[in-house]
């Protein structure tokens, strides 16, 4: 199962400067794990203590996955699964 | 409508009906004008309730010089409030924003400090709370934190929607600050059981991401996401898209945020539509496009406007 995952140019340290990697997963914390096999530390800087890092914002077809179950949104083939650090929006 | 003032005429904008865009006579799609305030933008409300709270709590006095990240609409509607009011204005504005946004300051009177482009509105948001820290004296109403910024939309936007549109089911609006989702949505949430309350946020091109660690992240003080029901993240490509079909089918010329709020009501609005429901949804249309006519948006095809709108921070 192909999920296509789109890295922020700051995690790109972790995919060898790739913008969007493949990864594998039922679930958002299944694909988050799948993550860090392919691309070790990656992990750690999206989750902390079982749940999104404060400034981590993820999204699955682009809606936040805060609101469509957290680390334990469900996941189907062909998701596009979006990371971005949060930062202030126009005002 | 007559108002003795200038700024007594903030609020009660007209809700428009959307017959070409709504997907049948049981899902209907209702823009609330915001562009008819007095600089053309929502931010007239939130602004002009940030200072006369500062008035009423004596942080603001006469004379007063007011500070304040922006990316353009506070800051314009901060610019004409102080103008009447007699206090100073300095904004810091990032760089990467429309000309037409800091000759519209300049012209109210308001002095610009520059943050740098790569960052966005949160170098804005840092450069300002360094520069409140080098001058004590200056009042900063730091709109992402003040709760005046969504009781303002508690108090007026959202008793204007209700009342309009007994029969809202959704509410859609941008997130910048979050004042307009949590001040309406906390009011609708309290009055329409079962409302939907759905944000629309902008996503940028990475020149706007490019923090230097994660930590340096910004979730604005305001934000409490147990108001909203979920939350879309739009890109340039549907904004620009949703911009053009609500001036070409509907005939309202608004600015490119906008483009990003009706494509996410449009979602809400088939889903419902899908589902067989009935449905009356609301969303807010910031201001209009003249801001942004320099950026690209509106002319050439959608790929070469989202190409012009790459860096820029277009909501």
């Amino acid at each position: 199962m192909a999920i296509e995952v789109s890295i922020p140019t700051i995690l790109r340290t972790y995919t060898d400067g790739a913008k969007s990697v493949e990864a594998a997963g039922a679930t958002l914390s299944e694909l988050i794990a799948d993550l860090e096999a392919q691309f070790p530390g990656l992990a750690d800087r999206l989750v902390e203590d079982g749940s999104l890092r404060r400034f981590v914002n993820i999204y699955i077809n682009d809606e936040d996955v805060r609101f469509l179950g957290g680390i334990d949104a469900p996941l189907t083939d062909g998701d596009n699964v979006t990371v971005l650090p949060a930062v202030a929006g126009g005002a | 409508m007559r108002y003795d003032c200038l700024l007594d005429s903030v609020g009660h904008t007209p809700l428009i009906g959307l017959p070409n865009l709504s997907p049948s006579k049981d899902v209907r799609l209702w823009a609330k004008l915001e562009d008819r305030n007095p600089t053309g933008s929502v931010k007239d409300r939130a602004a002009l309730a940030m200072i006369e709270a500062a008035e009423a709590d004596g942080s603001l006095t006469p004379g007063c010089t007011i500070l304040e990240p922006t990316s353009g609409n506070t800051g314009i509607s901060l610019a004409m409030a102080a103008r009447l009011k007699g206090y100073k204005l300095i904004c810091v504005m990032p760089e990467n924003t429309s000309p037409e946004r800091s000759q519209l300051l300049r012209m109210w009177g308001a002095e610009i400090i520059s943050s740098p482009a790569a960052g966005g509105s949160n170098e804005a948001v840092r450069v300002a709370k360094q520069v409140a820290a080098e001058n004590p004296d200056w009042v900063m109403l730091y709109q992402y934190g003040n709760p005046a910024n969504a009781q303002a939309h508690y108090r007026t936007t959202g008793p204007e929607l209700l009342q309009d549109l007994p029969t809202i089911t959704h509410f859609v609006a941008g997130l910048g600050t979050t004042g307009t989702l949590m001040g309406c949505g906390r009011f609708l949430r309290e009055k329409v059981p079962g409302i939907s309350i759905v944000a629309a946020e902008p996503r940028y091109g990475e020149l706007v991401y490019g923090l230097r660690n994660l930590d340096e992240g910004f979730v604005p003080e305001l934000y409490d996401p147990s108001i909203l029901t979920t939350r879309f993240s739009v890109g340039p490509l549907d904004a620009v898209r949703r911009t053009r079909e609500l001036l070409e089918l509907e005939g309202i010329f608004a600015g490119i945020s906008t483009g990003a709020i009706l494509h996410a009501a449009l979602g809400v609005a088939a889903k419902a539509a899908n589902a067989g429901e009935k449905a009356d949804v609301a969303f807010i249309v910031c201001d209009g496009g003249w801001k942004y006519l320099s950026t690209g948006a509106y002319e050439g095809t959608l790929e070469e406007a989202e190409a012009a709108l790459d860096g820029q921070l277009w909501a």
